[in-house]
């Protein structure tokens, strides 16, 4: 496993992160959501009505994000409450903040040796598509787009040192 | 199987969504909850504590105004509720996170994401001591 300094100077991110974002991610929606995500194959990564962040400190440092229809948003609440939540209920921003924070949680922790030096931020959650968004990245966003129930959504992190 | 008597528990997480899905998993659990107290961050939960009673108190630790390990330590200073059995549940589940938390008063620790079968396991053994 690279450390957080050879990523840096290399400019790219280590090809065994993607498979543990990837493990990451499902792990989440399986256990909280009861959800099997299905593999993204070809698709494109979401623009998304919810861009959920949170930050990464320490020796690893860069941002996590979830990104998803509005649609996807109150179907992750209502699978985990348990009830039917609509489009407009506030729910949705901490259910997808909360999702995209245990991703960042669990993906850190896969990391060998990084879970004890580095940090997560509390998640910020925005909505809208008009947006621009710029990140200090030293390399290309790690990215994974996968099937929630049959709708595309995409978790991108990206490291800067 | 409800195996312990009705318990009062607090629940403290910034996320409301989570607040409500530690109480589904401690129901699941098969512990029975006479009443449910929440806070969103340690500094609330320190005044819930000071005026109620609570037989365990679930803490996450990244939260804003006051985060678990202050509140941890901070518990300690209330004579009327530093007994009380706290749990860390978060998305820190790196080794030293769990020691500090361990050293500085918390008797479990749960990563996220988690099930109410961890929160059985955790939680029923400190209950059972309680009784």
């Amino acid at each position: 496993m690279k450390t957080a300094n050879e990523v840096t100077t290399s400019g790219k991110v280590p090809e065994g992160w993607s498979p543990l974002l990837e493990l990451a991610t499902r792990e989440v929606f399986e256990i909280m959501l009861g959800s099997r995500l299905q593999p993204g194959n070809g698709v494109a990564p979401v623009a998304g009505d919810f861009t959920a962040m949170v930050g990464i400190a320490g020796q690893l440092c860069g941002l996590l994000t979830l990104r998803c229809s509005a649609h996807s948003a109150a179907l992750m609440a209502s699978k985990m409450l348990g009830a039917e939540i609509k489009e407009s209920d506030q729910q949705m921003w901490d259910a997808v903040g909360e999702i995209a924070n245990m991703i960042a949680g669990n993906f850190k922790n896969k990391l060998t040796g990084m879970g004890d030096r580095c940090l997560l931020s509390v998640p910020t959650v925005i909505t809208g598509t008009d947006y621009s968004f710029r990140s200090m990245a030293d390399t290309g966003p790690l990215e994974v787009t996968a099937l929630f129930e049959s709708v595309p959504i995409t978790v991108s992190v990206e490291i800067h040192s | 199987m409800n195996v312990m008597k009705k318990i009062c528990a607090l629940i403290v997480d910034d996320s409301s969504v989570m607040r409500k899905i530690v109480e589904r998993s401690i129901r699941q659990a098969g512990i029975d909850l006479a009443e449910v107290r929440e806070a969103a961050n340690g500094a609330e939960a320190l005044g819930v504590l000071k005026e109620q009673r609570a037989d365990l108190v679930l803490c996450d630790i990244n939260m804003p105004v006051m985060d678990g390990l202050e509140f941890l330590r901070q518990l300690q200073t209330l004579d009327n509720a530093k007994n009380i059995p706290v749990v860390m549940i978060t998305t820190e589940g790196s080794e030293s996170h769990v020691v500090q938390a361990l050293s500085i008063g918390a008797k479990g620790y749960i990563r996220k994401p988690f099930t109410a079968e961890q929160v059985k396991e955790h939680v029923v053994p400190l209950l059972e001591n309680e009784k």
